[in-house]
């Protein structure tokens, strides 16, 4: 079986599996990182949001080839330490989740964003999180959330912006 | 497979045999039976529970409070948490919470129909307040009564939380079951060879069970597809959407007598829609010493245990059935099947296995919330006044079918059908359907008696706390104003209240309605909430919220549509549930602290007003009545 490199949350990694193998299950079942949910396969639900060198992708129809030499951050790896990321402290103070399954999706779609647009306008949130879903339609606080989150210090983020790269 | 809880008789529940008859172990459960080592424990009533079963003070000087509830986003944990520390008197850190372990928490059934704001909320603290010998009054409170996220807010942030899904055991394999074409399709035969010949993969079939176990979901649904090539289904026709509605008049079990003279009436339709929790069924089944144990997402842990235990021919004390917090739930997970189905597995192969279903499988396989086909009628006297009223549900259920308006003679009746999908409950279950009905034909009425919405209403209810809710809607919306001015062309309003569970509700809409499509779109809600004693206003709210959001997709969207027993449109891209873009511009709720009143839970009736006042708005902005859920001007 071939062989595949890359790092997840800093750390290096290497998997010997089949190419087609879905990224979201090479990291729940071979790395053990369940942060990240399944919600559909299909690409529709974004439950399993993980940042592939910065970008938010859905890692149920992302291959484990695609993911080759590349840099995974997923959401055990968005807090530096004990310091939480302003992204997840800002959906914790806002109370942004009801089962919390689409959290670790929302959070990491929202880090992505604030790291482009730091000041995104209602339409820029839209187009990032429309196709985030919450079924407990928590959708009111977590857009509490993004807004708290884009608030803050950008000193603050920056510190933490190096966690999704 | 389940029957209904004792202690709530007015649930319509989903009634069926047992899911799966495995012959596996059948002539050990004989030897057992012989041997008399059938011991049967059931769990004590929640009344008869003594404060040892619910609390215990730990070396730490933590207090573990135990709970057969479960989480799945509605807030119980927490809840639990502050009525505990609340009457012990000890801040919120030094109290923690053990729900849902059928081996460890008392038996507080099914977690569904708001039943642990006013059942376990007081158990805990009768015990908790038996403990330090007196019960604290809501003045004295500074706990309850006080907004608190969840406790568990930053595992689930952090990624930490365990959901079912996550459950992970040393040497545990990965499951897939063989699932039907189509409903009402029966295995005839199977060949397992092929897949029993796949490295480290286990194939079994056991009566209408067939599946497998890999050492990975991929290697497993490579197995599945063998076992899918070679099966062999015995199908029988089975119903579609165009004729559902026709099919269930035909299937009633019973007709009933049109009122007679003059009368007003209208056929409303609601569609089967699908809970679609975010995380699907999930169960995690590991076998020790002759004793199961299941991780599993399911509202009624005490009952899957019971199911477990007859399905494996165990005796309960054979079976422990451990609940994580898991992904929602919405009244559609208050059974069991991941848990059979993984347990299956795991006896085959000697080892843990986790069974996660799939979207297509959760759209498919799990039940749904009912259609229902409602059949409304009333007579109006010279004075507009309802003298009359016949309100008829067929399918779906009894909730919230009695009208709280005052009217002199009434029938209302449940009639159930035969019907084509397994079905039953959901987020204040029929009342979603029966509210629906009710405050859109309100609305028709109150248009033949040439009266405002509102003052009909009014007219006709004597519910103080409903018309509480419904003059709190309807000031702050500006009703009576709105009303005089004109309306931007498709733009309308409307308005609903209900009550259901002891708690009520009402709301006022402005929607949009695009000319040529016929769908609406919410622009504006306004609405009132009352649930007596508010517990914790955070959760209360977001509850609201989220309530109103999902009852907004069962008005827009959501429909299940289905051929000859096959879905078409089990999938997110086709069956659209409440995006971010659908969340009106203005979302106001308002919280009424129903201090008189004993507390109720906060997850159900908020869903009830949302469709029927944009049915009503509907007729606002196009002058045509929309009877049927989805929404659409037609
Ligand atoms: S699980 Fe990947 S988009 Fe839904
Ligand atoms: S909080 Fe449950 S799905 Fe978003």
């Amino acid at each position: 079986m071939p062989t595949f490199r890359f790092t997840v949350n800093g750390q290096a990694r290497t998997v010997d599996t089949e190419p087609d193998r879905p990224l979201l299950e090479v990291l729940r079942e071979d790395l053990q990182l369940t942060g990240t949910k399944y919600g559909c396969g299909e690409g529709q639900c974004r439950a399993c949001t993980v940042l592939l060198d910065g970008r938010p992708i859905a890692s149920c129809v992302t291959p484990i080839r695609t993911a080759q030499g590349g840099k995974i951050v997923t959401i055990e790896g968005l807090a530096s330490g004990a310091a939480l990321h302003p992204v997840q402290q800002a959906f914790i103070d806002e109370g942004a989740m009801q089962c919390g399954y689409c959290t670790a999706g929302m959070v990491l779609r929202t880090a992505a964003l604030l790291e482009q647009r730091p000041k995104p306008t209602d339409a820029e949130i839209l187009e990032a999180l429309d196709g985030s879903l919450c079924r407990c339609c928590g959708y009111p606080r977590i857009l509490a959330a993004v807004h708290r989150a884009a608030v803050q210090s950008p000193a603050a983020r920056k510190e933490a912006s190096s966690a999704t790269k | 497979m389940l029957p209904n809880d004792p202690r709530e008789p007015e649930r319509f529940e989903l009634r069926e045999g047992p899911l799966y008859t495995f012959e596996v172990d059948r002539r050990d459960f004989f030897l057992t039976l012989g041997a008399g080592l059938l011991v049967t424990v059931y769990a004590t009533e929640a009344g008869a529970q003594t404060v040892a079963a619910r609390l215990h003070l730990g070396d730490d000087g933590i207090t573990t409070v135990f709970s057969g509830k479960v989480e799945e986003g509605q807030g119980a944990r927490t809840e639990i948490a502050m009525a505990a520390a609340e009457e012990l008197g000890v801040p919120l850190s030094k109290v923690r919470v053990q729900l849902a372990d059928t081996d460890r928490t008392p038996n507080d059934g099914l977690t569904a129909g708001s039943r642990t704001t006013p059942g376990t909320i007081p158990a805990v603290r009768q015990a908790a307040a038996a403990a330090r010998k007196a019960l604290r009054q809501p003045s004295e409170w500074t706990i309850l009564g006080k907004p608190q996220w969840h406790l568990t807010a930053r595992e689930i942030a952090t990624g930490e939380h365990k959901y079912p899904s996550d459950v992970t055991r040393e040497g545990m394999l990965y499951g897939a079951v063989l699932r039907p074409p189509a409903y009402g399709a029966t295995l005839e035969s199977i060949d397992l060879d092929p897949a029993n010949k796949l490295d480290f993969v286990t194939a079994v079939r056991d009566g209408d069970f067939a599946g497998c176990a890999a050492r990975t979901s991929y290697a497993a649904r490579k197995a599945l597809e063998t076992l899918t090539a070679s099966a062999r289904w015995k199908t029988t026709p089975q119903s579609s959407t165009p004729t559902l509605f026709e099919d269930l008049r035909a299937k009633a079990k019973q007709r009933v007598e049109p009122l007679a003279g003059k009368t007003h009436a209208a056929e409303f339709r609601t569609a089967y829609v699908q809970h679609a929790p975010m995380e699907p069924r999930a169960a995690v089944a590991e076998w020790s010493a002759g004793k199961l144990t299941v991780w599993t997402g399911t509202s009624n842990p005490f009952s899957v245990r019971d199911s477990l235990a007859q399905a494996f021919h165990l005796s309960t004390s054979q079976v422990r059935v451990i609940v994580p917090d898991f992904g929602g739930g919405f009244g559609g997970k208050h059974t069991g099947e991941a848990a059979l189905e993984a347990a299956r597995l795991a006896k085959a192969a000697g080892k843990p296995v986790k069974v996660r279903w799939t979207r297509a499988e959760e759209f498919m396989w799990a039940y749904f919330r009912p259609a229902a086909l409602i059949d409304a009628s009333a007579r109006l006297n010279a004075q507009g006044i309802i003298e009359s009223w016949q309100f008829i549900n067929y399918n779906s259920g009894t909730a919230a079918l009695q009208t709280p308006y005052r009217i002199p003679t009434r029938q209302e009746q449940y009639i159930p059908c035969d019907a084509p999908l397994r079905q039953g409950s959901y987020r204040a279950l029929a009342s979603t359907a029966n509210n629906f009905a009710r405050e859109a034909f309100m609305d028709e009425l109150a248009a033949a008696a040439g009266q405002d919405p509102l003052d009909f209403r009014l007219a006709h209810l004597h519910h103080p706390r409903i018309r509480a809710v419904l003059t709190a809607a309807t000031e702050r919306f500006g009703w009576a104003r709105r009303r005089k001015e004109k309306r931007a062309p498709n733009h309308g309003i409307g308005l609903a209240c209900g009550t259901e569970k002891n708690s009520v509700v009402a709301a006022c809409v402005e929607v949009e309605v695009d000319p040529k499509t016929g769908a609406p779109r919410l622009l504006e809600i306004v609405e009132a909430f009352e649930c007596g004693v508010l517990l914790n206003p955070a959760n209360t709210r977001s509850q609201v919220e989220g309530c109103i959001l999902m009852g907004l997709g069962a008005a827009l969207r959501e429909q299940i549509e289905f051929e000859n027993g096959r879905l078409k449109n089990g999938r997110f891209s086709a069956y659209k549930v409440t995006r971010l873009r659908d969340v009106p511009p203005k979302l106001d709720v308002i919280l009424l602290d129903g201090t008189e009143e004993p507390s109720a839970g906060a997850g159900e009736t908020p869903i009830l007003a949302v469709a029927p006042a944009m049915a009503n708005a509907i007729f606002d902005a196009t002058a045509k009545r929309v009877r049927a859920l989805p929404l659409r001007a037609v």
